[in-house]
Parts: structure tokens; C-alpha cells; sequence
């Protein structure tokens, strides 16, 4: 039997802000366990949250850009559970009033169609703290820097359909929050997590199965193969005669497997209500219009505005909009060097690939956007060899101080372009190597590259290519 | 005697030199030793109080006098303290130490008072006898065989029987007032927000209110105004300025109409009591007021929407309690949830349980509709009821508790006739309004109290009534006979 998978997610993504949600303590990744943790994140007696008003400004930038409805009147309420790392023994959350109501995305399938993915709604929220099972033998530790850090999350509708659809919404979102400068957006400090809700039915049907909610997947490659793990789980269960659970399920990367965490049996039963000790947010038009009007271009805009000012393809634009960083940096080389082409090659191509190489920060590029420019345009004024060019780069990228024409000068990397010198090294070669010579009197043309090659080698690259291929054809013929 | 004088009595005793804090401090500490039995105290702080008395009594001397430079103070031991135990009387905190002031503790310290020790009350401020004290009970100082009321009995008792010039409260639905009443002094629970809850361990966050516990009104305007202010670390805290109360107290109550509700006045009302109050009215229609008879249609429904809301608010509330970061942890635990189990069943008394059971109950998924919305629209309804009633008159009197201090162990077992002790006050907390009770007279040897209940921040207009009728009778100042018995250092 043919099966479709309906999937939906929540994603939790951490506001970008310097202080916790509620309690003045730092939000910095990174520090020794309870050291950022204030009376208000343990929960002491006696202590009362007030609301970091930075976090309005991120939601509702969030919701203006999925085009969702800013609830004038948003209400916190108390999600109540027993666990260690919950201090206060409940969540401040929104549950009834969220703060961002509605709205969608449009994300890009292969072969370049459009999909809409709705969203159910947006709140705000405290993390809670971290259970650490692994350091301590026979004890559990308990740190509790997190417990406070704001979060956003964003409730999907089950709009995807594979586990590929729902990594691209994962992916829009990432992107979307990174530029909105909702959120930091980085995946290796948890910045941005997913729960995926799964069920599947077979293909044509409308009655949704019985669906899984995984839980905390925090990259987009386990995301995809916990979406795909739990489908074909969910598969085999069904087409075997069974019946799928209602649960609560854990993605565990080492084995690439999903696991029971708890069944809706022994749910447990929230007890939501308002949080009395927190007034109602009341947001107003004004407020709405000002953050309206301080909103940054947002990726498609700035994908369809680099396809028409730099006259690059869309796959080209698509790749470096996906990061704020790499499209300001795309546009502050073509500040330098104007051909949009040759930079998107270089920024896309040898750029992103020294950067996954490193695996550095998008924001950490070690080139200077204006050598960078500088380089190329040696490039095309044909000063330099594309070859040479990469070498430079490289250069470039361990020693970020050194100053590109300088050293072109100094290692005398410009390229011989001059007739007098290329023709004796050209009849020399052309000498060397007879039976190339008759093979292309035979009409083998292709030897032409084997002999720019070996031009190439004896000038150390510094021989402009064409020229050479000019001059060794006018030599032959 | 020093002990039974006024606040404003002893500041001018400090100030013309007829005695010291220190020597004030001392008869107090003196004092607290010799009836301890009373059990008003948690902790005594002595060593602590000696050298504030000290430093107030230094300072007085280079003419750097605060507002209660030198006047010892008791607070409820719901108030954390810094580096100070602090339990809210349950067996839960027995062992916690408060890392930082409560907003209260500080205002005050910070006008030069010397805070003298933490009072004994109800665990977590649930009980209306002081009986649930993990510390146990509070004996009411005008008979020692009867409760001083509850939840802030400790304070009641320790102002009553001169162990303090003055002690702070809290008051959830009636936990000032009534044991101010069966004490026989007077206690303000002002406007919900008009005091910061920071740094007082939560019972119900929305009726919660900090309020000053006191001999005279004009003690207790000079209080509130310390108390009372914005403070940024309380979300639901009132920023309007701080009126200077001391200033209203001796506006006339010629012209202005006080409404009497019907309802206050129902059966369940002791005789005695109620004759008390009816000689009170009178005085107050001496003093130029007139009396109009109002209605507050859903106040029968009080107790009821209160014992929804303010357990549901508790159990949550009371989640923090875990064994886990601070205060009891049952000893060599299984498993994560026999900690919490076992430390929660240890650390917890019966009737903080009884109302973490119902109010969660009441939160859960299929019964939040029937019994925690429900509460909240009734008490929207009583809130409006007030403000219908306060188009036509300027406040309202009745009394404050349906009976005198019954006897010690009389209601444990009947949980519905100790709630129902709270049956006049509970309506004020519902509201947020601002209510005090004053002693007017005695029923049996017993004080009676009469409650003042003002619209919204209105704390001046019932502070001002109260003083009027203080300036005109002498209830106020009758001390039990163990408050004027020679215990002198």
C-alpha cells in the first residue's frame, strides 16, 4: 500500500536577547553550570517574574513576517509539571491568548516550485533547565542557566508531507528568525529546536492517523531522519496488523532511532491557567506600525532583488540570501568589483566552501569583503590567472592582514601576457613533443589543452590561458 | 509602660531622650522570653535587634533620624529575610535561610527600624487560628486557652500583648483583619498591588496583600506609607504615588456616607458581637456620618469563589517545594519521584494538602470550566457589586469575623466552620479593595472587631474614619492583662 505522512512542527527558537525572559540573569551560552541563574530562575520563595520587554519587539517582527494576526491583548499562563529542571514546578507560557495568531510561509520544493505552509500560532515561553545524567555516576546534576532563556514557539499546521518539506520549512523559518534578528539562529547552542508531530494514512485518504510527537531535534539532519525513521516505523507497524500509540517520542542520533518517552495514558495533565503574577501584554497599532517600519528586507525580497541588480541566476541568489551574513557580504564585494556574476561564483562556490571546510561562523569570514572585491577585479582586468586568484585566497584566508596587489607584486604573480616572451617557451614545447604535434595535424584538436597545460607549468600559472591557446594554435596551423 | 505605647508615642519618647531604643528593644526582647509560651515568635532576633537599636539610638543622637529610627518590628515569617531563617511556618522551610530581603522587610529597615524577630503563622498562611503552624499555635494573649485567629496570629498576638511596637501581615482573605480582631488591634490589608509582594512567599498570587499590623490607625498610616510604593521587581504592583496618609487622618467624617451591607449581618453572627458593632455605628453617626443600608447582591458566593481560587493559585504556587534546590528533602530517596513525593508529603502539614489537592483538582483538564472560571466570573461580579455600592456611599463598615477567638483545637476538625470565619473578609480580597478592622469594644471579655472595607487606593478615607473614631473612644487602647503585668528587666 501507497502511504502518505502528514507532519507538523513546533519549533522553539531562542530570542536573541541579553537577559532572561523573566529575571535579569545573562542569557550567554557557555558558562560554568548555575553561574547565570538568578533567585527568579530557582524558582527561590518569595521571588516573582517581570517580563524582559525585549521580547515583544522579536515576536511580533516574527509574526508581521509570516503575515499572522498580533493579538492586541496576549495573556502568560502556567503550564504546571513536576520535573528537576523546572524550578518553579511550572512553565510561564502562553496558552489560550498567544501573542502572534495565523499566518504562513511559502517554502521552495525541488524543482523550484512553491509550497504554502500554514501557522497555527506563535508564543512565548521560558526554557527550563538541564538534566546532566552523564556527569555525575549514581547522581543527576542540575543546571539551571537555561531555565529562563526567552523562546518563541512556532506551531505549524500539518501542512508537510515528507520529511524533506518539513527540513525546508524548518530551514525558511531558521532563516527567517536569523534575519529578523529574532534570534541568533545557532543550531549548535540550541537556538533553534523542533518537535515533529508524524502520523501517516494511506495516500488519498482524509481521515488523519493516530500521530507521534518527537521531541527536541536540534539539527536539520536529524530532523529528516527522525521524520523518515518514525514513518517507516509507523509503516511497518500498520501494514504488520498494529495500531500506532498517541506518545511522546525521543530521537536518539547515535542510533538513529526514536524512542517511547511516555504514552498519552500517563500524559501528564497541565492545569493550565493565567499567571497571576504577570498583567496581560497589550500591544497597540503604533507599536505594530513602529516595528513595521524598522523591519530588514526579508530573504525572498533580497533573493528577487539580487537576481535583478546583480543579474544572477535564482539558484545563485537563493544561496546567498539563506544567510544575512553571506548576502551583506555578497554586496558589500560588489561594492568593489561590479561583475554580480563572477562574484556570486566566487562567494558561492569557493567562499561557502572554504567556510564549510572550517566549519567557521558565517559571520566569521576572514576575508575582508573589500580584498576580496580586489582580487577579482585582478581577475578580470587579467592582471591574474583564476588559478592564481584561488591561490591568493587561500593565502588570504589564514593571513587576513595581507594586502592583494601587494602581494601580486611582491611574489611577482602577474600574468605574461607578453607575445615575445610566451613564443620561444611555446616552440620549445611544441618541439619537445612530436607525436602531440602529428596527432593534431591528424586532427586531434583536443591536444591544444595538453599543451597550454605544459606552458601553464613552466610559467607557474602566471601565463594568461587564452593567450596561450591563441598562440599555440596560430603556431600549429 | 513603653510596651504598650504607640508608635508615634515611643518616637517621642526617643526624641525628647525618656528612653532609648536600646532600653525599648531590650523590654521588648525581655518581654518576649518571659511570655514565650505565648509562641508569637519563630525566631527572636537578639543579638541583631540589640545592634540596630544601637546604630538607631547613634543616629538619632547626630540628628539622623529615619521615619522609625529605633522602633522594633516584628514581621511575619512569611517576609523573607536576608540570611534569616524564614519558614512560612511550614516544616517544609524549617531550614531556609533567605538569600534577600522582601521589598517590605527592607523599606522599613531602611527608616531605621529595628526588626526584632520573624512571627509565628498558619503554614503558608492557610488556616484562620494559627493552628497549622508547623511551629505550633499561637495562644491569643486575652485568654491563653483560645486562638488569636489567623493566619498572621504571631503578629496579632505579639502587638496585643506588647512584644513589639508594631508587626507587618499578610492577608489572603482575612488573615490581618481577623486576627487583628480576635487580638484586639488594628490591621490593614490595603489596595491588591498598593504594597510589592517581592521577597513574601506566595499562598494565592492575585489576593495576596502585605499590610501593617498595629495599636492605632495613625501607626498604620505611618506604616503604610513605608510599605506602600512601585517597585519594579513586582509585575502587579500599583505605581501610583504613595498619598501621605498621616495627612488625610484628620479629615471629618461630618458629611460623608457610610453603607452597611445587609448580608454582614446574617445569622451566622454571634449576638454579642453584633450588639459591639451596632454601638459602633452609632459612634460613627455621632461623628457626623450617615448610615445608608447598601446591597452587594453576590457576596454569599465568596467563600465559595474563594475556596476555588486561592487553592488553584496554591497548588501551583506550592510546585516549587520539591526537595530538590532548597528546604526539606526526605532522606535516601528511590527514584526522582519518591523525592518528590516523600519530601512534599513530609514537608507539607494536612491543610496545605487539603488545598493543594482541591486546587489542583480544580485546575484540571474537564473541571477548569465548572470550578476556576466559574470563581473568576463570580468574582467579577462581586468587584462590580463594590463599585455599584461605592457610587453612593464614601466606604463600608460591618464586623470583621462572625464571632470573638474561639477556643484552641474548638474548629480543627470541621474545616467549613474555620473557612466560614473568613466569610466577611474574603470579599475584599476578591475585590482588591482596601479594609481594616479596629477594635470596638468586647464580647465576653473577648475583643470584637469592626471592619472598614474602601474603594480602590482609598486607604486614606477608611485610615481617617478609623482615627476619628479612635480619637473618640479608648477600645484601642485596652492591652490584656499579661500586656500590663510587671515583666521588667
Amino acid at each position: 500500500m501507497n502511504w502518505e505522512a502528514i507532519i507538523g512542527l513546533e519549533i522553539h527558537v531562542q530570542l536573541h536577547t541579553n537577559s532572561k525572559i523573566f529575571s535579569g540573569a545573562s542569557t550567554a551560552f557557555g558558562a560554568e553550570p548555575n553561574t547565570q541563574a538568578s533567585a527568579v530562575d530557582l524558582g527561590l520563595p518569595g521571588v516573582l517574574p517581570v517580563v524582559n520587554e525585549a521580547v515583544y519587539p522579536k515576536a511580533v517582527a516574527f509574526g508581521l513576517s509570516i503575515g499572522a494576526d498580533i493579538s492586541r491583548l496576549s495573556v502568560f499562563d502556567r503550564k504546571n509539571y513536576f520535573y528537576p529542571d523546572l524550578p518553579k514546578g511550572y512553565q510561564i507560557t502562553q496558552m489560550d491568548k498567544p501573542i502572534v495568531l495565523g499566518g504562513s510561509v511559502q517554502i521552495s520544493l525541488d524543482g523550484g516550485t512553491l509550497k504554502e505552509i500554514r501557522i497555527t500560532r506563535a508564543h512565548l515561553e521560558e526554557d527550563a533547565g538541564k538534566s546532566l545524567h552523564d556527569e555525575f555516576p549514581s547522581n543527576t546534576g542540575i543546571d539551571l542557566n537555561r531555565a529562563g532563556i526567552p523562546l518563541l514557539e512556532i506551531v505549524s499546521e500539518p501542512d508537510m508531507r515528507t520529511a524533506k518539506e518539513a527540513v525546508a520549512y524548518a530551514r525558511y523559518i531558521h532563516q527567517l528568525v536569523t534575519y529578523l534578528g529574532v534570534s541568533d539562529g545557532n543550531m549548535s547552542e540550541g537556538s533553534l529546536r523542533c518537535d515533529a508531530n508524524v502520523s501517516i494514512r494511506p495516500m488519498g485518504g482524509t481521515k488523519m492517523g493516530t500521530r507521534t510527537e518527537t521531541k527536541n531535534v536540534n539539527s536539520f539532519k536529524f530532523l529528516e531522519n527522525a521524520i523518515n525513521f518514525e514513518i517507516t516505523r509507523q509503516r511497518d507497524v500498520l501494514e504488520s496488523g498494529g495500531h500506532i500509540i498517541q506518545e511522546t517520542r525521543l530521537y536518539d542520533p547515535d542510533r538513529d532511532e526514536t524512542r517511547s518517552m511516555r504514552s498519552k495514558e500517563t500524559a501528564m495533565d497541565y492545569r493550565y491557567f493565567p499567571e497571576p503574577d504577570l498583567l496581560p501584554i497589550a500591544i497597540d497599532d503604533e507599536y505594530i506600525l513602529d516595528i513595521k517600519s524598522k523591519m530588514p528586507e526579508l530573504p525572498r525580497e533580497k533573493s528577487e532583488r539580487f537576481e535583478s541588480d546583480y543579474e544572477i541566476s535564482k539558484a545563485d541568489a537563493d544561496i546567498l540570501v539563506s544567510d544575512p551574513a553571506i548576502a551583506d557580504y555578497f554586496e558589500a564585494v560588489t561594492k568593489i568589483c561590479s561583475d554580480g556574476k563572477l562574484v556570486a561564483n566566487w562567494v558561492r562556490v569557493e567562499l561557502l566552501g572554504k567556510i564549510n571546510k572550517d566549519s567557521i561562523e558565517n559571520k566569521a569570514i576572514p576575508v575582508s569583503a573589500e580584498e576580496l572585491g580586489k582580487l577579482l577585479n585582478r581577475i578580470k582586468d587579467q592582471t591574474i590567472s583564476g588559478k592564481i586568484a584561488k591561490d591568493i585566497l587561500n593565502i588570504l584566508w589564514s593571513s587576513p592582514m595581507v594586502n592583494v596587489d601587494d602581494y601580486i607584486n611582491e611574489n611577482e604573480l602577474k600574468q605574461v601576457s607578453n607575445t615575445s616572451s610566451l613564443e620561444p617557451l611555446i616552440e620549445e614545447v611544441l618541439k619537445q613533443n612530436p607525436k602531440q604535434v602529428e596527432q593534431f595535424r591528424q586532427g586531434k584538436t583536443k591536444v591544444v589543452g595538453y599543451f597550454v597545460g605544459q606552458i601553464m607549468e613552466k610559467t607557474s600559472g602566471k601565463a594568461n590561458p587564452q593567450q596561450v591557446n591563441q598562440l599555440v594554435l596560430k603556431k600549429l596551423t | 509602660m513603653m510596651h504598650n505605647e504607640s508608635i508615634t508615642e515611643q518616637l517621642h519618647a526617643l526624641k525628647i531622650g525618656k528612653y532609648s531604643s536600646k532600653e525599648l528593644t531590650e523590654n521588648y526582647l525581655y518581654r518576649i522570653k518571659k511570655l514565650k509560651d505565648l509562641n508569637c515568635y519563630i525566631s527572636v532576633l537578639e543579638e541583631s535587634a540589640l545592634r540596630a537599636a544601637t546604630d538607631a539610638d547613634q543616629a538619632r543622637a547626630k540628628g539622623k533620624a529615619g521615619l522609625l529610627s529605633g522602633i522594633p518590628i516584628a514581621h511575619k515569617d512569611i517576609f523573607c529575610t536576608k540570611n534569616v531563617s524564614t519558614t512560612a511556618g511550614s516544616k517544609m522551610l524549617h531550614n531556609y535561610i533567605a538569600p534577600f530581603d522582601a521589598t517590605v522587610v527592607a523599606k522599613i529597615a531602611a527608616a531605621g527600624a529595628v526588626t526584632i524577630g520573624k512571627t509565628n503563622m498558619d503554614e503558608f498562611a492557610m488556616g484562620s487560628s494559627n493552628e497549622t503552624s508547623y511551629f505550633g499555635p499561637v495562644k491569643n494573649p486575652w485568654d491563653t486557652s483560645r486562638v488569636p485567629g489567623g493566619s498572621s496570629g504571631g503578629s496579632a498576638a505579639a502587638v496585643a500583648a506588647g512584644l513589639c511596637s508594631a508587626a507587618t501581615g499578610t492577608d489572603t482573605g482575612g488573615s490581618i483583619r481577623q486576627p487583628a480582631a480576635h487580638c484586639g488591634i488594628t490591621g490593614l490589608k490595603p489596595t491588591y498591588g498598593r504594597i510589592s509582594r517581592w521577597g513574601m512567599i506566595a499562598f494565592a498570587s492575585s489576593l495576596d496583600q502585605a499590610g501593617p499590623m498595629t495599636r492605632t490607625a495613625e501607626d498604620a498610616a505611618l506604616m503604610l506609607a513605608l510599605m506602600a510604593g512601585n517597585d519594579p521587581k513586582d509585575s502587579t504592583c500599583i505605581g501610583d504615588d504613595v498619598p501621605t496618609y498621616l495627612e488625610y487622618l484628620n479629615s471629618s467624617l461630618d458629611g460623608s456616607c457610610i453603607g452597611i451591607c445587609e448580608d454582614f449581618f446574617t445569622d451566622g453572627l454571634e449576638a454579642k458581637s453584633e450588639q459591639v458593632i451596632q454601638e459602633a455605628i452609632k459612634i460613627f453617626e455621632h461623628l457626623g456620618a450617615k448610615i445608608k443600608s447598601i446591597k452587594l447582591p453576590h457576596i454569599r458566593y465568596s467563600v465559595p469563589a474563594y475556596y476555588v481560587i486561592a487553592p488553584a493559585e496554591a497548588s501551583t504556587n506550592l510546585s516549587r517545594y520539591d526537595g530538590v534546590r532548597f528546604g526539606h528533602r526526605c532522606k535516601d530517596p528511590e527514584n526522582l519521584n519518591d523525592l518528590f513525593k516523600r519530601s512534599r508529603s513530609e514537608g507539607f502539614g494536612n491543610e496545605v494538602k487539603r488545598r493543594i489537592m482541591v486546587g489542583a483538582f480544580t485546575l484540571s483538564a474537564g473541571y477548569y470550566d465548572a470550578y476556576y472560571r466559574q470563581a473568576q466570573q463570580i468574582r467579577r461580579l462581586i468587584k462590580n457589586d463594590f463599585q455599584q455600592a461605592f457610587k453612593e456611599v464614601d466606604f463600608l463598615i460591618g464586623p470583621t469575623a462572625p464571632q470573638t477567638a474561639f477556643q484552641l483545637g474548638e474548629k480543627t476538625d470541621s474545616q467549613i466552620e474555620m473557612y466560614l470565619q473568613d466569610i466577611y473578609t474574603i470579599a475584599g480580597n476578591l475585590a482588591g479593595l482596601p479594609a481594616m478592622s479596629i477594635p470596638v469594644g468586647f464580647s465576653s471579655k473577648l475583643p470584637v472587631g469592626l471592619q472598614l472595607i474602601g474603594n480602590y487606593l482609598q486607604e486614606g478615607t477608611i485610615l481617617s474614619a478609623a482615627h476619628q473614631y479612635q480619637k473618640r473612644t479608648d477600645w484601642h487602647k485596652c492591652v490584656p492583662v499579661l500586656a500590663i503585668n510587671k515583666v521588667q528587666p
